[in-house]
């Protein structure tokens, strides 16, 4: 079997290894003593999110814009922060998280059309687990082990492989808190619910 | 001195009133007997004479259970019009499955159970599934004061959700309870029941401490379009009425080297499955690093389900 070090190496090259808009890429596992391993397929998020303009095309296709659309011109603003509340454009943007700036996540630097980390480097869209990260180190590194997020496939990576979800999967950036849902129906309880057999 | 009583029949000739309470008792008793036996005799003549004299799945040679498989595949096929499949998985050689839940991420929406109850081919009026999730009140954890019937908005202020199900504990008191060893452990710690054995007694539903096993109190009704054609002769074959079932750790599944359908299904990503003897694992990364516990580890069943927190 191949050491754990190794998967979560795999893990964090694929992650690290640039941005792709097509599918994801599949993580090989260099081994070649055991047998074949099949890939961990990490689902990776959009590039840069487009906004829905509100016009529509001569097609009747609603017309969307890319963030730097607008900003290349208009300066960033470094106090707006997730609570603040707009005046000109983003009204409806409402967020809950941290005491968290536009630009704490945004790479200003390129019109919003990036984001980035703390150091200053640039980061695409697609590599936003690597975002997260940077505060979220516990669950991150419960992620590597497979103790967080959901994930279908093979517990037998040797039979077949497996794809996982990414933290923006299920966790709304700018509100990150799981949403409270309706549960699913549950069986009839005997116990505790009076006539029916379980 | 001795009076010489005449010989007779007790129905002829002389008749007294005991001789006639008795015959009429024998009549009564008789037809009482026919009534008792009706259902009997209904269900003798749905089965037929092979099923009758099967041998414990464990004395099957590969022969014959390849015939029992064969058979219960065509008529699998027959009642449902699907392509169904009843297989027979084996356990893995150098394998041990363990679960693990993560008590600080689960939601409580109910999704692994509703997983189950379509993987597992369950009985749909009764909505069965072998996962209860209880909800419980923040600082204890007293089953009693459990809700497994919660229907509103989750998760819910100051609860916890706890999903229970089969445990398959490597010392498994359902196991010891069956009078007929219709029940019993595999070598990857999965808790099988051998539907075409079974009596029905239901000593080891009372038997187990997780109240995870479930009764088939009639046959379990899923439309045909519905049914999942994936099925196991352990597992999620559709269970003839009478006998015990539970959760499986979905070998028809895990033993073909999947997640379980609970797994998949969860949104959260709280729970763990795999092998335990493989030390790269998840499963056994979780237990050497997150504080992790057993349900109701005083009885000694040494469950292989865990329960952990992340902080």
């Amino acid at each position: 079997m191949l050491g754990r070090d190794a998967l979560m190496l795999s893990l964090v090259v694929v992650m690290s290894a640039g941005c792709s808009r097509s599918a994801p890429a599949p993580i090989e596992l260099p081994d070649p003593v055991g047998p074949p391993r099949f890939p961990v397929v990490i689902r990776k998020p959009l590039e840069a999110p487009k906004i829905l303009t509100g016009s529509v095309d001569e097609k009747g296709n609603p017309i969307s814009i890319g963030c730097a659309t607008c900003h290349t011109t208009n300066p960033s603003n470094p106090e707006a922060r997730l609570g603040t509340l707009l005046t000109k454009f983003h009204q409806s943007l409402r967020g809950q998280h941290g005491h968290l700036t536009c630009i704490s996540c945004h790479n200003p630097d390129e019109g919003y059309a990036s984001l980035r980390l703390a150091d200053g480097k640039r980061l695409p869209y697609s590599e936003v687990m690597q975002l997260c990260a940077q505060c979220h180190g516990p669950q991150y590194r419960d992620y590597l082990h497979g103790a967080h997020g959901g994930m279908t496939g093979y517990w037998d990576l040797s039979r077949g492989g497996r794809e996982r979800n990414n933290c923006v999967d299920c966790h709304h950036p700018h509100a990150p808190r799981y949403p409270t849902v309706m549960p699913a129906r549950g069986p009839n309880d005997r116990f505790q619910t009076r006539g029916s057999h379980e | 001195m001795s009076e010489k009583k005449p010989f007779s029949l007790p129905v002829v000739g002389e008749v007294d009133r005991r001789t006639t309470l008795k015959a009429g008792a024998a009549t009564l008793g008789l037809a009482a007997w026919a009534a008792a036996l009706k259902p009997m005799v209904e269900w003798a003549s749905s089965l037929d004479r092979d099923e009758f004299f099967q041998k414990h799945y464990r004395e099957l040679t590969r022969e014959q259970l390849q015939v029992i498989l064969h058979k219960l595949t065509f008529e699998a096929r027959k009642e449902t019009g699907k392509p169904v499949t009843v297989k027979d998985h084996k356990p893995i050689p150098g394998v041990v499955f363990a679960y693990a839940l993560n008590l600080s991420i689960c939601i409580g929406c109910r999704k692994c159970a509703e997983a189950c109850h379509v993987e597992n081919n369950h009985d749909r009026p009764s909505n069965q599934s072998y996962i209860r999730v209880f909800e419980m009140q923040k600082g204890g954890i007293d089953f009693e004061k459990g809700n497994t019937t919660y229907d509103r908005p989750v998760p819910g202020k100051d609860k916890y959700y706890m999903p229970v199900q089969c445990q398959q504990c490597e010392n498994p008191p359902c196991v010891s309870a069956c009078p007929i060893e219709a029940t019993w452990q595999e070598s990857d710690g999965i808790v099988v029941v051998d539907y075409n054995w079974c009596i029905g007694c239901r000593y080891c539903e009372a038997a187990c401490p997780y109240h995870a096993r479930r009764f088939n109190w009639t046959k379990p009704e899923v439309p045909p379009d519905e049914v999942n054609p994936n099925q196991s002769y352990l597992s999620n074959r559709i269970r003839p009425q009478g006998v015990m079932e539970k959760c499986t750790f979905c070998l028809h599944r895990t033993r073909e080297g999947r997640m379980p359908a609970c797994l998949e299904a969860c949104p959260t990503g709280a729970r763990v499955f795999g092998n335990i003897l493989d030390p790269d694992s998840e499963i056994r990364w979780v237990l050497e690093n997150k504080r992790v516990f057993v349900l109701k580890e005083e009885l000694g069943t040494k469950p292989r389900f865990y329960y952990f927190f992340d902080k």
